[in-house]
């Protein structure tokens, strides 16, 4: 079978040769790709610094084979901001203090943006803990990821009704 | 991670013929299988992507009641459909309460069957396993054996399924719809999953070249749907499996029990239906009396397998506690913390 896949990659197309089939997505984007924002931390799913977006949900990067992703979309903490102009969720995170060393950061933002993109934001902070308990934090950051996902999500809802005001 | 050949199947016959090639793995939601090849615990020389495979992603729920789920359906999806959820709740919970939202996204429902033990023995390839290398011995006898089987077990093996979702598909008596070379063919669930007896190293029904295209509920587990709960106990709030989990349904008239459903989860190397129990409390008034009664009856063969003998008594209690949970009535939404005891009253 045919190493090469089509991938659409934060928007932008890609055609690609795997050398090695064990490749995972996690891989072929940080280290074909040079997008480095997801991070391997633990590498078997128990983490979640590998979380992207994958066809509007969001996965464990790590224990997603590259090659089985063919014809998919791809979108990583690198497609969020436009141009300057930070996603909601990356300025709510910013605002409220959401990470000491960073690492997790990616993962957990990309995280919270699966979790609206699935339509399960929520008010209730328990169902947010919930809702990101696939991505740990060794800093203990977790009071200020709550709110950051609390807070970016009545951004959204608020930018969302302007618009259709508008 | 070892080196692989990559194939992709197109169409059921297609996936059926070279499932049975020795040395194919086949890959779905894949959470559990590349965990377990970047471990080196199983070492396929070939791997069989079915995920493109047509038809197998649909809910469907008869007007009668009963549904069918492909096999490729996403955890997640399932959890969250609005009718299915509708008619089996528990489930739903089960499914809810299970890994991570990343994980339930990729994980299909015949994957979540088809799952390995977490037993650390099994995961560690310089241990000791008959389940990995059959007649090579149980590094977890006499070992770290807290979380091990106390129902079930045998001298070559004490392991514990781990999934959550099987537990009230037992409950409920799921029917599992097998592809294979010799064609279609249907396993009642309680027979899909073996006990490790001497041959741990088989664990399920399918044969060479099967594998699963659906998953049935019968339209009577359907009625069951006001009154059922997915109770577990785990060493951390939420994403982390079973130490013990209970699945129960009941069909109230007033306070007596018409008809009852119980299935234990993190005891066996199945998921435990507890038929007995079951029977014990049809006609039965709903109260600590006729639970108590149960929890003694679904317990009644365990022993411990190591220094986990907790897991008898705690499984009793959560028995009694899924039975009230059911009794009381399902929620009208899904808990905050699917299956957690937190919230119960």
């Amino acid at each position: 079978m045919s190493n090469s896949i089509s991938l659409q990659i934060n928007g932008a197309r890609r055609e690609l040769v795997l050398d090695d089939p064990r490749t995972t997505l996690l891989d072929l984007l940080r280290e074909h790709l040079d997008l480095t924002g997801a991070k391997k931390g633990c590498d078997r799913g128990q983490c979640g610094a590998c979380t992207v977006i994958l066809d509007g949900r969001r996965v464990n990067s790590c224990l997603t084979l590259a090659l089985s992703c063919d014809g998919a979309d791809v979108l990583t903490i690198e497609g969020l901001a436009v141009g300057d102009k930070l996603h909601p969720v990356q300025a709510a995170f910013i605002e409220h203090d959401a990470f000491q060393c960073g690492y997790c950061t990616p993962g957990q933002i990309m995280s919270a943006v699966g979790l609206m993109l699935e339509g399960h934001a929520d008010t209730d902070p328990e169902r947010i803990r919930e809702a990101m308990s696939g991505n740990l934090c060794r800093c203990g950051a977790y009071a200020g990821i709550t709110q950051a996902v609390l807070d970016a999500q009545a951004r959204m809802k608020r930018q969302a009704a302007a618009g259709e005001a508008a | 991670m070892n080196r692989f050949d990559y194939v992709r199947a197109k169409t059921v016959p297609e996936a059926v013929a070279a499932a049975g090639q020795a040395g194919t793995a086949i890959l779905a939601g894949g959470t559990n299988l590349l965990d377990l090849m970047k471990g080196n615990v199983v070492q396929p020389t070939r791997i069989l992507d079915i995920t493109r495979l047509p038809g197998l992603s649909e809910i469907e729920i008869s007007a009668d009641g009963g549904a069918r789920i492909g096999a490729l359906v996403r955890n997640s999806d399932l959890a969250r459909h609005a009718k299915f959820a509708g008619a089996f709740p528990a489930i739903a919970e089960a499914l809810l309460s299970g890994a991570s939202a990343q994980l339930r996204n990729a994980a299909t429902v015949a994957g979540n069957l088809m799952q390995r033990t977490r037993c650390p023995y099994f995961y560690d390839p310089a241990s000791a396993c008959n389940k990995r290398s059959p007649d090579a011995g149980c590094d977890a006898l006499g070992g770290d054996t807290r979380l091990q089987a106390v129902l079930g077990w045998s001298e070559h093996c004490i392991a514990t399924h781990p999934s959550d979702f099987c537990v009230p598909l037992a409950a409920f008596g799921a029917i599992v719809e097998i592809d294979g070379p010799q064609g279609r063919r249907e396993v009642p669930f309680d027979a899909f999953h073996l006990l490790p007896g001497t041959t741990p190293h088989r664990e399920t029904a399918l044969e060479p070249g099967e594998l699963i295209v659906g998953l049935r509920l019968p339209a009577e587990a359907s009625r069951f749907a006001v009154h059922s709960r997915y109770l577990k106990i785990r060493e951390r709030t939420s994403y982390a499996f079973a130490v013990v989990s209970a699945a129960a349904g009941l069909r109230l008239e007033g306070t007596r029990i018409v008809e009852a459903r119980l299935a234990l989860g993190g005891v066996a190397l199945k998921p435990w239906r507890a038929s007995a129990a079951e029977a014990a409390l049809a006609g039965r008034e709903a109260g600590q009396a006729a639970f108590a009664e149960a929890a003694g009856l679904a317990l009644a063969d365990a022993r411990p397998s190591g220094d986990n003998g907790f897991k008898i008594e705690l499984a009793c209690r959560l028995v009694i506690r899924a039975l009230q949970a059911a009794a009381k009535g399902t929620p009208s939404r899904p808990t905050a913390l699917p299956a957690s005891l937190v919230n119960l009253a």
